[in-house]
């Protein structure tokens, strides 16, 4: 399985996956996804690439109604806080994965050449 | 001389052997410690209100002597005080639960408290409720309730403390308190000290989600390797009485504790890192500093500490209806696009076979599922990453070993690689039918009348 993953991560263009790491959780239909860049120089690229809106158009086919995003700049990160993208949240939601805890994911999918 | 805080479970489901490893190091080190158990998520208590219902035994943590057996005797010979949410929708009957586990393991007394008063559902009419910031949904009407919870803070769990709880039995508090009211009791933190109570708030929030600081739902294979992923050490949080801490794990456990893991779950479930809203401080992240002093040893600095907020959060689950989930495979040459056809034919048979205001969602698990919405959007769009389903199946002639090994799989969630979700359980007795030859001579075959008088067969 890892082998695999290998393999996809080679030939796949640069993404934000390559220069940051995140992590996902949840409250009622609200997300927060902590992102970070992995080497502190890359802190202010992730500044321009991510914004509130290039997250919002992201998120949109999930609904979002509200990005919010906060910086973090001593810890080479920010917290985006999502409103309204969990379809009922985790007691209510058709989706298999109600928390959306693997959303984190789908936010480091973002190609890097889209600023 | 530091205060040990050490995590034996971050949520229901967790690996329920974790904790053995981390007790053992906190009796080593002989210092002042307590072991806190999280096992109470929102979806959680919802569940088991739900179970209690229809079993009296069915209000609290399933798992709870399973968690509790293998630390029970060496966490009360070394002074080591327990504190659970463990409680969920009937700590009462948890605790009855603890004291036969005791009487079973021969511990002769135990001291075991219950902390009440989270459960507010009898009187939800008469509480002045205002909605959470992010809540669209109002009040269910009065025969869908279920639940109303209020996230209680540290207070109560200090006083059974006081009291010499050895077991402390709670249901909703929020999960930092567990952590924080063991460290008011032991430094005698006072209640408006905010830096502290944010201080030891933070060691909770950094402790309660078990082996996500040190390892678990982290790694991803070639970009964050984690090591031993099957031993991972949960955290011990070293909390001095000025409030500095530092966040490790057992020696000799798998796991690893950098500031990467540390900082992935600082921000957990936070939103705003300048206002992190609990019962009994609002938290202040704005100039935290995060530090990797030795291999596995990262110290948290710069915690600061507001006024905790004038209302408390409370939960309210009501009876919304049914769920149903179904699944079959298709593999082999044009298998997406047969099933494609075959979700197509069900929506369409969906469409006169089912009500109107049946709500369903079409997923299909390997091409396209959990990124997408509920009605489908980004089908089409591509996925080249594709999107993965491990499935385990197990049998064994006793449901025990069933259940630890699908609860396994469930651990998954907090102990498993980074970005896993969408868990699901189930276990049912399996029917087998086997096929066998006789010989024709032994088989005595006919028809034969009752009779009516003799009572006996012809």
């Amino acid at each position: 399985m890892s082998q695999e993953s290998n393999a996809v991560m080679c030939v796949a263009p640069k993404r934000l996956h390559d220069i940051a790491h995140a992590r996902a959780g949840d409250k009622g239909d609200r997300l927060n996804i902590a992102l970070f860049a992995y080497r502190h120089d890359d802190y202010e690229r992730l500044v321009s690439l991510v914004t509130e809106g290039k997250v919002k158009a992201m998120f949109a086919h999930r609904g979002v109604t509200r990005v919010q995003r906060y910086l973090m700049p001593a810890l080479g990160g920010m917290n985006l806080v999502l409103d309204d993208v969990l379809q009922g949240g985790v007691n209510g939601a058709l989706n298999l994965d109600g928390h959306g805890k693997t959303l984190s994911f789908l936010l480091l999918s973002m190609p890097l050449d889209s600023v | 001389m530091s205060f040990l805080l050490g995590s034996g479970a971050g949520f229901s489901g967790d690996r329920t052997d974790a904790a053995i490893a981390v007790v053992a190091e906190l009796a080593r080190r002989r210092q002042p410690s307590a072991l806190v158990f999280e096992t109470l998520g929102e979806r959680t208590l919802a569940g088991a209100h739900r179970r209690l219902r229809d079993d009296p035994e069915g209000g609290y943590e399933p798992l709870i002597e399973e968690l509790l057996e293998p630390v029970l005797a060496t966490c009360q010979d070394n002074g080591i005080a327990i504190l659970g949410n463990f409680g969920a929708a009937d700590p009462a009957s948890a605790c009855c639960r603890v004291h036969t586990l005791a009487r079973r393991l021969e511990l002769g007394s135990l001291v075991v408290a219950e902390v009440f008063g989270d459960d507010v559902r009898d009187r939800l009419e008469m509480l002045d409720l205002t909605r959470w910031e992010a809540e669209s949904r109002d009040l269910p009407e009065a025969g869908a309730l279920v639940s109303a919870n209020v996230y209680l803070g540290a207070a109560p769990l200090v006083e059974a403390l006081e009291l010499g709880a050895e077991v402390v039995v709670a249901g909703r508090v929020a999960d930092p308190a567990l952590f924080l009211a063991p460290l008011i009791k032991h430094f005698g933190w006072s209640w408006d000290d905010w830096d502290l109570l944010a201080a030891g708030t933070m060691a909770g929030h950094l402790g309660e989600c078990g082996s996500q600081v040190s390892g678990g739902y982290f790694a991803d294979p070639g970009f964050k390797d984690v090591p031993d992923m099957a031993r991972l050490g949960y955290p011990i949080i070293e909390v001095e009485a000025d409030g500095t801490l530092v966040v490790t794990k057992p020696p000799g456990t798998g796991g690893l504790v950098t500031i990467e893991t540390v900082k992935e779950q600082l921000l957990y479930e936070v939103h705003d890192p300048s206002a992190y809203l609990t019962p009994d401080v609002v938290v202040d992240l704005s100039n935290v500093r995060i530090e990797q002093v030795a291999p596995d040893r990262v110290a948290v600095t710069g915690i600061r500490g507001k006024p905790a907020p004038d209302r408390l959060k409370t939960t309210v689950c009501h009876d919304a209806g049914w769920q149903g989930e179904a699944e079959i495979s298709y593999a082999g040459p044009n298998a997406l696009e047969r099933a494609r056809l075959a979700a197509d034919v069900l929506r369409e048979r969906l469409s006169f076979r089912a009500p109107q205001d049946l709500k369903a969602r079409f997923d299909i698990i390997g091409h396209l599922s959990v990124f997408n919405d509920d009605a489908g959007q980004l089908t089409g769009s591509g996925n080249r990453d594709g999107d993965y389903r491990l499935r385990l199946a197990v049998e064994h002639p006793k449901k025990r070993w069933v259940e630890r090994a699908t609860q396994e799989l469930l651990a998954l969630y907090c102990a498993g690689p980074a970005g896993g979700g969408g868990v699901r359980r189930q276990f049912q007795r399996r029917l087998l039918s086997s096929s066998y030859l006789v010989r024709r001579e032994d088989i005595v075959a006919g028809a034969r009348l009752k009779s009516a008088t003799r009572g006996e067969p012809a």
